[in-house]
């Protein structure tokens, strides 16, 4: 059974002519590593914050692990998902282990049960504990503190992990850093990852399959070689297209 | 001069006493007061633009009148004494800490409501946890302003009987004293700076981690 079902969902803003997310249907695996793909306005944030309910389709139906999300209460949903965004939104006035356990704090969890786990999840994500913990977001660089967005998004244990954009303000050699430590996170927890970019390149890398998005319509869901070899439409295919040029750059055949 | 002082000091020390005792217990009231209100009202102000200005609109017409006027516009509604005199100081607190309420709640960035929305805090967590801590610095800067106005304007509340530092500063105008003008000016002064030094102190405290 699809660990995700997105069924003909629809999304439209207030004041837009067009849909933002336009007839997405999709099944997603459990312990797949999605990518969502396109540049931006095409639906792809969108897609992301309707399941976990940030946003409420006009239509159509997503179902999470087996149950229509419409009926599920929203701040109970978020906890099952992991959620990560390109801003962080660390917590300021909150040390890094108050940041990574808040959610656990409001649900009553014993402080040493809270100690341990934001330990493991800082080693997890490649912090030494004794070093962070006690430190503010403002102290840390853009790569830790996203490191540390992580180890929030993982601190309930969801089985799904919904990350938008996580390093898309990180520079590039930090951002390949994270880029393979979260495929090592990704394989070692079998979870399923939705992750949102508008790099091709880091999408084909991350992904076990690869949604091409544009105008709010789902062009084409498929494993990235399937996608290079057979592109669905123009779209894809001139998204294909300067991917290669960029790649002809770097061999100096330009 | 500085002997006369020191002369009014040595015989006059219980009324002293008691005069700086009621100016920080009139100002202390009135910021509290002040703030009681200024701080949910700044918060309502925070949540639309219409709503800011609905709330906004009635203090900033009450600022344009002078504190001075303000008391003595009280007296024909609540007589004298102290219980006018508070109000009017009240009244002219409340700006500052309503305001800056107000743009300290606007001043949160709407990513990180969004991910504390999206890691499940409930609307309530989220206010507790993420807006207020997020809004304090300025709520806090705001109640610094509205101290050091209202020390300094209670001072006018002598005028209505209302007690404190300027009855010092009145007799002094009345008798053409110099000494108790200087006196009362000085006293005045160092109460408010020294209010101002243990509120930073107690701002930095509150706000250890932009301190680390």
């Amino acid at each position: 059974m699809p660990v995700i079902q997105y069924i003909d969902v629809c999304k439209k803003f207030a004041g837009s002519s067009r849909y933002a997310v336009d007839r997405v249907s999709a099944e997603i695996e459990s312990g797949e590593f999605i990518t969502i793909l396109g540049s931006s306005g095409c639906g792809k944030t969108t897609l992301l914050k309707l399941t976990n309910r940030l946003y409420d389709p006009d239509s159509g139906k997503i179902i999470v692990e087996g149950e229509d999300i419409s009926n599920v209460d929203p701040v109970e949903l978020r906890r099952r998902l992991g959620y990560v965004i390109q801003q962080v939104g660390l917590f300021p006035h909150m040390t890094i282990k108050e940041n990574i356990t808040v959610i656990p704090s409001l649900m009553k969890w014993d402080k040493r049960r809270m100690d341990e786990r934001a330990d493991e999840l800082l080693e997890l994500v490649g912090l030494e504990p004794s070093e962070f913990r006690n430190r503010y977001p403002h102290q840390l660089s853009g790569g830790q503190q996203q490191r540390i967005g992580l180890a929030r998004a993982l601190v309930l244990d969801p089985d799904i992990m919904l990350l938008d954009e996580p390093f898309g303000a990180i520079d590039a050699i930090t951002r390949l850093n994270l880029q393979n430590e979260l495929m090592r996170i990704h394989g070692g927890l079998g979870k399923t990852f939705l992750f949102v970019t508008h790099d091709i390149n880091e999408a084909f890398k991350l992904g076990n399959r690869v949604m091409v998005m544009n105008e709010g319509r789902l062009l084409q869901f498929d494993e990235p070689h399937e996608i290079v070899r057979h592109p669905a439409d123009a779209f894809v295919q001139s998204l294909i297209a300067s991917a290669r040029s960029q790649e002809r750059f770097w061999k100096g055949t330009v | 001069m500085i002997a006369d002082i020191a002369n009014y000091i040595s015989t006059h020390s219980a009324q002293l006493a008691t005069q700086i005792t009621a100016h920080i217990g009139i100002s202390l009231f009135a910021l509290i007061v002040a703030t009681a209100i200024g701080v949910p009202c700044g918060y309502l102000a925070s949540k639309s633009s219409r709503s800011e200005v609905i709330v906004t609109a009635p203090f900033e017409m009450l600022r344009v009148v002078p504190s001075l006027a303000f008391l003595i516009i009280l007296i024909p509604i609540m007589g004298i004494g102290i219980l006018p005199a508070v109000t009017a100081l009240t009244i002219l607190a409340i700006p500052p800490v309503l305001l800056n309420t107000s743009v300290g709640f606007r001043s949160i960035p709407d990513f990180m409501v969004e991910s504390a929305r999206g890691i499940g805090m409930t609307e309530r967590e989220l206010l507790y946890k993420v807006r207020i801590p997020g809004a304090l610095p300025m709520m806090l800067a705001g109640i610094r302003t509205a101290l050091v106005e209202v020390i300094a304007s209670t001072t006018l509340a002598a005028k209505i009987g209302g007690g404190g530092l300027g009855e010092i500063i009145f007799t002094g105008l009345g008798l053409n004293r110099t000494d108790l003008l200087v006196l009362g000016g000085l006293l005045v002064a160092a109460l408010s700076l020294l209010s101002g030094v243990i509120f930073d102190a107690i701002t930095r405290k509150l706000l250890r981690y932009k301190y680390v």
